[in-house]
């Protein structure tokens, strides 16, 4: 599927892949988790890349993050070729790049208290000479922007908070971070129904305030629908279908879209039992 | 109204905890299911409904501990029992109980036809092995599996297979209540689709006369049950048909909760998804009153001080809300 | 932390093992310290003393003397006679003194005197052979010459160079021990070299913990690295450390130290010494766990994470996955200890440990006991508390250990 078929532009490309490969293992056991896709991200743009487990999702949002290598392909950067090759590049990398993960309760170290992972957002940012009170007025705004409030959390440990708790505090410390480019991998599939709505809404403020890109990884096809302005699907690896949310989910071109949106049980139409 | 094959009244369970402490966590909850038909219960994690789901097997075990109520299957009341004759005598031939990921618990080193063997067995020590395997390849092949899953191990299959084998051996004695927890939630959705078929067909076909499907997806229950009801900390909050409960939620909670429902269809991207703050209540002291009151918007003074008791109306349905029916029919609407 | 300390201290297996070992490090440090000797004084030139109390002869003649009428004179000679002698004494009185046979019981020494005493006439033929009769003869005298002891003089030699009677004794009296000035209690008696075996065995437990403790530590911290840099950098630099590991695990450890320490020579194999050996002999076990445990932990999304806010690899090593492995560190570090003691005992036995007669180890003793025959002379008090003592030492560890376990591991909690 090449980025040229991709309707909407909005704003400047962040993030391009041609031919992006990953493969796994040597000899018998080789895998090719990844295998030459293209993609063209652009500013304040959100994306879903819509997959099964073992699609290869996840491992082309370690690739695109920085954490695992690429095979073959390259990947481009603000419009150029992207060189993370030496420790402190990959430093400057992830000032503009950073991530939500799906677990809220392992994406903590257990052992620091909040207040430390504030502060470490804030140092990366390079306020590490701010004064207390600076430091503190931060970590406060950040707080409120995810309606918690710092005071309350101050000296407590994360596994104190509950689910939806802990995973709007790692939004938080994306606000103090502010990326240009956010992977969200299953933000919400370990949130409850009644609090996905609330992260969502906390990541779109987020992009209209700074312009995030904002990658969602999901195999949520309903999410990926509600709140993409571009949906990728992807199957084995590749990408089998990119585009508007619209055209991809009302009028799916590729079989596997088709079946997959036929898979996911429905509320408004008829959910047809007998192609399965 | 058919024949009530289900009926439970005002069960209360509760967890005993390793410093004593007790969690509440079925406070009073009544059903009725008939024959031919299917409950969904739906709600937050924590709401309880995994432990309704232990608690209707009638088979406690520590920490969980009866404390009141009455479980009646097909006019036999089971709470009062010992948990042998429930082993006994209910398990298997009269509810069948799939847990979640049920799947996960196969033992690896068996093959399938032992695990039918080993049910059957349990309630008829006599029948021939022989007569096991013509049962089990009879069912399997009425409800779309293979016979040459039988031989296999637990391993050999995929996911999808592998739980819709647990539910045919959970259901080969033809138990009169099936009760399963999220038996596709870890899934793929072609193998979820698969699933469902297949519990669909066990009611169509008469090999169970009733159903409890407990889901945190809606959409799901949506598709597969006939009546719906919401729990939240411990109670029921609101029950009606699927139709019903989704497309006209009355208790605050249950609307918020069908608000939160995004389904790949034309309209979605229009409607803003509803959002309830804060957590629910800790179990362990119930709040007076309202258990939902401190998250919802239409609270008043009055909600945290009363208790709510269930307030039927329509047809069959029920509903525990301060407000009366039209006049959160009126807030909403605005 | 602290509910896990406090989750710790209430599990019985673990408060039980600490008891025990609180025990022995108190008298390892104590009871030296209060001893009427020192753990390596050689205190008699008599190989193997028996365990008991040892008062000084001179002291007993001295002391002021007062009857008692106890029957001192049968138990001196029931301790006198053999078996031999009473069995040769039943035979002459069933056959010729008109006894019943079996009538008399051998252990009742009292009645044998007795009946003896009534029953025998040397005037009585006796039939066999004149060695027989001799034999008799001889016996009786004996017994008489026992049953006649009537006291005891002192007598010293006068101006004159005569022997002159200067005090007597008469057979029934007694001196209270609490008169004796110099008495000494050996409560394991002594060892081939004349030491105390009680202070000396506390004293070595105290040096085999000391031991351990460094054996341990070293074990345990090359371990923790190896196994930390391994499971955490993977690629060519595990396949290093694993290929050390695997090494240092095929080759049997206990061949290792024996040629190691041999290797060192009489001169150089000190206490500290064979620690160091040991330690660098027994680490491959926990290098290999801490890498398994850290390859899973490498890939948890805190991790990951800390990469992304741009930490240095040693930073992350130490702070994002050493605080996980913790605990199992010091459930590995308690079992070098232990192992580190029991490998020092085995290499004491062999004469390869440390070279020293200024300081006793547990295994050292055991060597030192060994080499005197304390197994074909009875001396069971030199070998047998310091078994019991290794024993005691190793078990208290493992016990501490696997409560320990069960705290930090909920899956094995008995309840």
């Amino acid at each position: 599927m090449s980025a040229e078929a991709i309707k909407i532009k909005k704003g400047d490309s962040v993030l391009k892949g041609e031919g992006v490969t990953k493969l796994f293992g040597y000899g018998k056991t080789r895998t090719l988790a990844v295998d030459h896709v293209d993609f063209d991200f652009h500013a304040g743009e959100v994306i879903s890349i819509v997959g099964e487990s073992g699609s290869g999702k996840t491992t082309i949002a370690k690739m695109i993050l920085g954490l695992i290598g690429v095979t073959e392909g390259s990947v481009y950067f603000n419009g150029t070729l992207r060189d993370i090759s030496s420790h402190s590049k990959k430093k400057e990398y992830w000032k503009g790049i950073q991530a939500v993960f799906q677990d809220p309760f392992s994406s903590y170290n257990i052992f620091h208290k909040i207040d430390d992972v504030l502060l470490d957002c804030i140092n990366l940012m390079g306020g590490r000479g701010y004064s207390k009170e600076k430091k503190e007025e931060l970590m406060t705004e950040a707080c409120s922007f995810v309606n918690l409030k710092y005071a309350e959390l101050t000296n407590k440990y994360p596994f104190e908070l509950s689910g939806g708790q802990m995973q709007r505090l790692m939004i938080a410390r994306i606000f103090l971070l502010k990326p240009k480019i956010l992977i969200a991998d299953e933000p919400t599939s370990m949130v409850d129904a009644c609090s996905r709505a609330t992260i969502l809404d906390m990541l779109l403020k987020l992009r209209d305030e700074i312009d995030m890109t904002i990658i969602f990884i999901t195999h949520d096809i309903g999410l990926a629908y509600y709140v993409s302005d571009t949906v990728y699907i992807m199957e084995h690896g590749k990408f089998v279908e990119a585009g508007s949310a619209d055209s991809v989910i009302l009028t799916p071109q590729a079989p596997y879209t088709k079946r997959l949106i036929s898979d996911v049980p429905k509320i408004h139409e008829e959910w047809d039992l007998s192609t399965v | 109204m058919g024949k009530v094959i289900l009926e439970v009244k005002d069960l209360k369970t509760k967890y005993i905890t390793r410093f004593k402490e007790a969690v509440y966590a079925v406070d009073g909850v009544s059903l009725k299911i008939e024959e031919g038909k299917s409950l969904g219960i739906a709600g937050e994690s924590g709401c309880g409904k995994s432990t309704l789901a232990l608690s209707l097997m009638g088979y406690y075990f520590a920490p969980l501990h009866y404390t009141s109520g009455e479980i009646i299957i097909d006019g036999v009341n089971i709470s009062g029992m010992k948990a042998d004759t429930v082993r006994k005598n209910i398990l298997g031939n009269e509810i069948a109980y799939i847990p979640q990921a049920a799947m996960n618990a196969l033992n690896p080193t068996q093959k399938i036809i032992k695990f039918l063997e080993d049910v059957i067995h349990a309630h008829d020590p006599k029948k021939s092995k022989n007569d096991i395997y013509d049962m089990a390849v009879e069912r399997f092949a009425d409800l779309g599996l293979p016979k040459e899953v039988l031989q296999k191990h637990a391993v050999e299959l995929s996911g999808g297979m592998k739980q819709r084998t647990v539910i045919a051996i959970s259901t080969i004695l033809s138990p009169k209540v099936l009760i399963a927890d999220e038996p596709s939630s870890a899934l793929d959705v072609t193998s979820q689709k698969m699933v469902i078929k297949m519990m669909r067909e066990l009611m169509e076909k008469g090999y169970i006369k009733s159903m409890i499907f407990i889901t945190h997806e809606l959409p799901l229950l949506y598709n597969v049950t006939d009546d719906i009801m919401v729990m939240y900390a411990g109670q029921m909050v609101e029950k009606g048909t699927a139709k019903e409960m989704v497309f006209d939620p009355i208790h605050p909670y249950s609307k918020g909760l069908m608000g939160s429902i995004i389904v790949p269809e034309e309209g979605t991207r229009d409607v803003k998804l509803e959002a309830i703050p804060g957590t629910p209540p800790n179990l362990k002291n119930p709040p007076k009153g309202c258990r939902f009151a401190a998250r919802c918007k239409y609270a008043k003074p009055e909600c945290g001080v009363y208790e709510i008791s269930e307030k039927k109306f329509g047809e069959n349905r029920m509903h525990r809300c301060i407000y009366d029916v039209d006049h959160l029919r009126e807030v909403y609407g605005e | 932390m602290k509910h896990q300390i406090k989750q710790i201290f209430h599990s019985p297996k673990f408060v039980v093992g600490f008891i025990v070992f609180v025990f022995l490090l108190l008298m390892a440090i104590i009871y030296p310290m209060v001893s009427a000797v020192g753990p390596l004084e050689s205190m008699s030139k008599i190989k193997f003393l028996a365990p008991g109390t040892y008062i000084n002869v001179e002291d007993t003649l001295n002391a002021e003397a007062g009857v008692i009428e106890l029957d001192v004179v049968a138990n001196r000679v029931i301790a006198a006679l053999t078996e031999d002698e009473k069995t040769k004494m039943v035979e002459w009185l069933e056959l010729y003194g008109g006894v019943e046979e079996g009538s008399i019981d051998i252990g009742d020494a009292e009645t044998l005197i007795n009946t003896w005493n009534s029953k025998y006439d040397e005037d009585i033929r006796v039939t066999g052979t004149t060695a027989l009769r001799k034999e008799y003869q001889r016996l009786a005298a004996r017994v008489e010459n026992l049953l006649e002891s009537s006291g005891v003089s002192i007598a010293e030699k006068n101006e004159n160079g005569e022997l002159e009677i200067v005090k007597s004794y008469k057979t029934k009296e007694f001196v209270g021990v609490n008169d004796i000035a110099n008495k000494i209690n050996f409560p394991l008696g002594t060892d081939n070299f004349g030491r105390d075996v009680l202070t000396e065995l506390t004293s070595a437990i105290g040096t085999s913990l000391r031991l351990g403790l460094i054996a341990g530590l070293i074990a345990t911290l090359i371990g923790l690295t190896f196994g930390l840099v391994a499971g955490y950098c993977g690629g060519v630099v595990d396949n290093l450390i694993t290929f050390l590991t695997n090494l240092f695990t095929v080759i049997p450890s206990f061949i290792l130290l024996v040629l190691i320490s041999y290797s060192l020579g009489q001169g150089s194999r000190s206490v500290e010494i064979v620690a160091i050996v040991i330690g660098l002999t027994g680490w491959p076990w926990t290098a290999r766990s801490v890498r398994s445990q850290v390859v899973s932990l490498r890939n948890r999304d805190h991790v990951n994470l800390s990469k992304l806010s741009g930490h240095s690899m040693p930073r992350i090593i130490v702070m994002d996955i050493l605080p996980y492995v913790a605990s199992y560190v010091v459930m590995a570090l308690i079992l070098q200890i232990s192992s580190g003691i029991l490998a020092e005992a085995q290499l004491s036995m062999l004469g390869l440990g440390p070279s020293t007669t200024k300081m006793a180890t547990l295994g050292l003793m055991m060597n030192w006991s060994q080499q005197a025959s304390a197994w074909q002379t009875g001396a069971w008090w030199s070998f047998l508390p310091v078994i019991l003592s290794i024993a005691l030492v190793t078990f208290s560890l493992n016990l501490m250990n696997t409560g320990l376990d069960q705290v930090f591991n909920p899956q094995l909690r008995d309840s």
